[in-house]
C-alpha cells in the first residue's frame, strides 16, 4: 500500500508550523509499514491531482495568500474536481479561506477559488489563544491555536466542530471549520495533526480509503505522548475573555 | 519647571528602586521609569536630550541584547560613559528605568552615549521620544506569532517607527532581504552590514524559513549565497532589486579552538564566540558605532575579551559536569543551538524546557519549523524535555525518531544528570525559564563549590 501526499506552496505556506502535518501524516503511514511519497509543488509548478491521495494547504499572510490565489486559479478547476470525486485536502487557516469564494478585508477583496461555496470577512480584532473542540467523531477533543482575523461563514455545511473553548469560525456561530466530502477546512494550528491523532488517522483511512475501494483498518499506535499533549490545552484552556465580554453586551 | 519635575521623577525613581532593591536584591528595571512617566510623561525626551555624543538604538528579532551590551562594551573600552538598558527591560518603561538611574540626583544626566534595546513592538512609541542618532535593526524572523503577528505586520511596525524619526542613521543586516526591503520603503539614510563567505553549515537552517518574495513585484527572489533563515545574497530577477554590496563586511572566518577568527573592516579579530550568528552581531555593534561616529580605536581589545552571552547564556561546572545553558525562544534561534550541539562531537546530555507563558508566546507550533533531525548526529546520549509544554516539545521529536523523556523538575533532573550522565550537559531554555534557570544552576554550582571547600579543610 502506498500514499501520496502533497504540500502545496510550501515556499509561501508555511506559517505556524503547518508543515508538521506533513510530518505526522508521512510518520504514522510509515509506523504502520504503509509506504509514502511527500511532494512538495512551489509556486508556478504544474499540479497533476490525479495521483495524489492527501493534499495541505497551509496558512500564509494575507500578501502571500494573495500571490498564491495568482497561482491556484490556474489550478482551481482541476482542485474542484479532486474534491468533488473525495479527494482528501487539508486545508489550515489561510488555505481554508481561499477554498472559499472571497475574502474581505479592511483594504482589498481577495477572491478565492470557489471550491466551497463559503466566505470570510475581515475585522480589526485578531481571535487569538488555545482553542477545544469537540466532535462526535472522535473520542478526544480536538485542540489547536487559532489566531485569525478573518470571520467565515459556512452557511448550510456543517463545521468540523463545537467550540469548546475559543472562537472558531466566527464569534457568533459557535462552530469551528468546515467538513465537506473529504475536505477538512480549519482555522486550527498547533500544527493539528500531531495532537490530535485521530484527526489524522481519520485523514488516512478515509485516503486508503478511495483508494482501494475499501475501509483498511489502521493498526493501533501507542499515543501515549499525543494524548498528554492533548489534554494538556483541553485541561488548561479557560474560556476566552473577549468572549465573555460579548456575552455581556449581548 | 521642567528641571523640577525632571528632579522630582528621578528623586522617586531613585527611591522605588532603591525600595525594590531591599526587597528583591536587584535593581528595578521597569516599575522605576513607571513611576518616573507617571510624575513627569516628557522625561524620556528631555533625558535624551542630555546625552553629549549620540544614542543607538537598536531593535530586530535575535541578537538585540547581546549587540547593545557589545557597543556598550565597546564604548566603555573606548573610556566613555554609556546609558544601557540591561536585562532586556526593553520596553518604554525599560528605557526610561535606564536614564532616570542614571541620572544624578539633581535629574542632570551626564553621559556621552546611550545604548537602548528598543522591542519591535515597543519601537513606534520609544523612538520618537528618544529620537535616536542611529537604529541599528539586527534582523527580522519570525518570533512569537501570537503576540507580533506575521511578518509582514513586523515589518510595518518597524517602518511606522522610523517614519516617525527620519533623520535617523539606520543600519541593517542587508543580507536579510526582509531588512533591506524595510530600509528601501523608509527611503532614509542607511548603512549596511552583511558577510560574503560562507560561515555557516547546513545544520543552521530551520526547516520553514521565510517565503523569498520580492516585495517590490512578486517574483521569486534567487539566491547564490544561504547563511541560514532568510539570509544570504539574493536577487529578484525580475524587477533588480538585489542585495547590496554591504559598506562593513567580515572576512576570512575561521573556527580555531572552538573560537571565531575574523576580520571586521580590516582589523583582525580573535572573538571568544563559538557560534557563527555572533560574527554578524559584532559586525553590527561596529557598523552602528562608526554610523555615528563613536571611536572605535581598541575595537579589536573590546571584542577578544567580550563575553557574548551577557551573563545570560552561560557554562557551569555542576559537580564536575559542564552545564552549559542556552536561550532560544524561535525556530531561526533553536536552529542554531541545533547546529551547536552538532558541531560538539562529544557524547551529551541534552534538556529542553520550553514553557508557554505570556513572555515565551502562548503558541508553541514554532517547533515545527524547527529541523530536529539533525540532533540525531549530535551524539546524544539522552534528551529530557521539561518545561509547561515538555510534552509538545517531545512529540516533536518522537516525529523525528528520536525518543526523549519528559519530566517536571529541571533542578532535580540536573542533580541527577549531573552525576549519572556524560559529563556534558546543555540545557536550552525559552525566554521565561531563562533567568530562572541561571539562577538556579548558579546555586547548583555555588553548593557543589561548598561542598568541595568542605572537603579540602577536612
Amino acid at each position: 500500500m502506498k500514499l501520496t501526499i502533497a504540500h502545496l506552496y510550501p515556499d509561501m505556506l508555511n506559517l505556524y508550523g503547518d508543515g508538521g502535518n506533513i510530518r505526522c501524516l508521512q510518520k504514522r503511514l510509515e509506523w504502520r509499514g504503509i509506504e509514502t511519497e511527500v511532494r512538495a509543488f512551489l509556486s508556478g509548478d504544474k499540479i497533476d491531482f490525479e495521483g495524489l491521495d492527501i493534499v495541505l494547504l497551509g496558512g500564509g499572510s494575507d500578501r502571500e495568500q494573495r500571490i498564491v490565489c495568482k497561482y491556484l486559479k490556474k489550478e482551481a478547476q482541476s482542485l474542484k474536481d479532486y474534491v468533488e470525486r473525495g479527494g482528501v485536502l487539508l486545508a489550515i487557516c489561510g488555505g481554508y479561506q481561499l477554498l472559499g469564494n472571497y475574502y474581505r478585508t479592511d483594504r482589498t477583496l481577495i477572491e478565492g477559488l470557489g471550491i466551497l461555496d463559503i466566505s470570510t470577512e475581515w475585522a480589526p480584532e485578531r481571535l487569538t489563544g488555545n482553542i477545544v473542540l469537540k466532535t462526535p467523531l472522535f473520542k478526544n477533543p480536538v485542540v489547536g491555536f487559532e489566531n485569525h482575523g478573518g470571520r467565515t461563514f459556512i452557511g448550510n455545511y456543517s463545521p468540523f466542530g463545537k467550540v469548546v473553548r475559543g472562537y472558531g469560525n466566527n464569534e457568533t456561530s459557535k462552530g469551528e471549520g468546515i467538513l465537506y466530502k473529504n475536505v477538512l477546512g480549519t482555522y486550527l494550528h498547533g500544527p493539528l495533526l500531531p495532537k490530535n491523532p485521530e484527526v489524522c488517522d481519520f485523514l488516512l483511512a478515509r485516503a486508503l480509503k478511495r483508494k482501494y475501494g475499501k475501509d483498511i483498518a489502521l493498526q493501533r499506535l501507542s499515543d501515549r505522548l499525543e494524548h498528554e499533549a492533548n489534554c494538556h490545552i483541553a485541561r488548561r484552556t479557560r474560556p476566552c475573555a473577549v468572549r465573555q465580554k460579548h456575552l455581556c453586551l449581548v | 519647571m521642567a528641571g523640577f519635575q525632571i528632579k522630582l521623577a528621578v528623586i522617586c525613581a531613585k527611591t522605588v528602586n532603591l525600595i525594590i532593591r531591599k526587597l528583591f536584591r536587584r535593581n528595578g528595571s521597569v516599575f522605576p521609569g513607571y513611576i518616573a512617566r507617571l510624575i513627569f510623561p516628557d522625561i524620556l525626551p528631555h533625558m535624551a536630550g542630555m546625552v553629549r555624543g549620540g544614542i543607538i538604538a537598536v531593535t530586530g528579532t535575535n541578537g538585540k541584547t547581546t549587540v547593545n551590551s557589545l557597543i556598550y562594551h565597546i564604548l566603555k573600552f573606548e573610556g566613555k560613559t554609556a546609558v544601557i538598558n540591561g536585562n532586556g527591560a526593553n520596553m518604554l518603561n525599560g528605557v526610561i528605568s535606564a536614564f532616570v538611574l542614571a541620572a544624578d540626583n539633581t535629574g542632570a544626566l551626564s553621559t556621552d552615549y546611550a545604548c537602548i534595546e528598543v522591542d519591535e513592538f515597543a519601537a513606534a512609541q520609544i523612538f520618537p521620544l528618544l529620537r535616536p542618532d542611529c537604529v541599528l535593526l539586527t534582523n527580522i524572523f519570525r518570533d512569537q506569532m501570537d503576540r507580533y503577528g506575521e511578518m509582514d505586520s513586523v515589518c510595518g511596525k518597524i517602518r511606522l517607527a522610523l517614519s516617525m524619526v527620519p533623520k535617523t542613521r539606520l543600519t541593517i543586516n542587508c543580507d536579510d532581504f526582509l531588512s533591506f526591503t524595510l530600509a528601501r520603503q523608509w527611503g532614509g539614510m542607511t548603512a549596511t552590514y552583511g558577510i560574503n563567505e560562507k560561515v555557516f553549515d547546513l545544520f543552521s537552517s530551520p526547516e520553514a524559513t521565510e517565503s523569498t518574495f520580492c516585495y517590490f513585484c512578486g517574483e521569486k527572489l534567487e539566491f547564490t549565497l544561504s547563511h541560514y533563515g532568510q539570509l544570504g545574497v539574493y536577487s529578484c530577477p525580475s524587477c533588480g532589486f538585489r542585495r547590496p554590496e554591504p559598506d562593513d563586511t567580515a572576512s576570512d572566518v575561521r573556527l580555531k579552538d572552538g573560537r571565531y577568527l575574523f576580520k571586521v573592516d580590516g582589523i583582525s579579530v580573535i572573538s571568544r564566540a563559538d557560534e557563527p550568528y555572533n560574527i554578524y552581531n559584532t559586525l553590527a555593534a561596529y557598523a552602528a558605532l562608526k554610523s555615528i561616529g563613536a571611536p572605535v580605536h581598541d575595537f579589536q581589545k573590546a571584542v577578544e575579551a567580550f563575553e557574548y552571552g551577557n551573563r545570560r547564556e552561560e557554562i557551569f561546572r555542576i559537580n564536575g559536569a559542564r552545564v552549559r545553558l542556552c536561550l532560544a525562544k524561535n525556530p531561526v534561534g533553536l536552529q542554531q543551538k541545533i547546529s551547536l550541539m552538532a558541531g560538539d562531537n562529544a557524547p551529551k546530555d541534552i534538556v529542553f524546557q520550553i514553557n508557554d507563558r505570556a513572555q515565551d508566546g502562548r503558541d508553541v507550533s514554532w517547533l515545527w519549523d524547527v529541523n530536529f533531525g539533525y540532533l540525531k548526529k549530535s551524539g546524544a546520549a539522552a534528551v529530557f524535555t521539561t518545561g509547561t509544554r515538555r510534552f509538545d516539545i517531545a512529540l516533536r521529536m518522537k516525529y523525528e525518531d528520536i525518543s526523549s523523556r519528559p519530566v517536571r523538575n529541571l533542578r532535580k533532573l540536573l542533580m541527577h544528570l549531573s552525576m549519572n550522565g556524560t559529563g556534558n550537559i546543555y540545557v536550552i531554555v525559552n525566554y521565561s525559564g531563562l533567568y530562572v534557570a541561571n539562577r538556579m544552576l548558579h546555586k547548583l554550582q555555588k553548593k557543589g563549590n561548598a561542598r568541595k571547600g568542605q572537603f579540602k579543610k577536612k
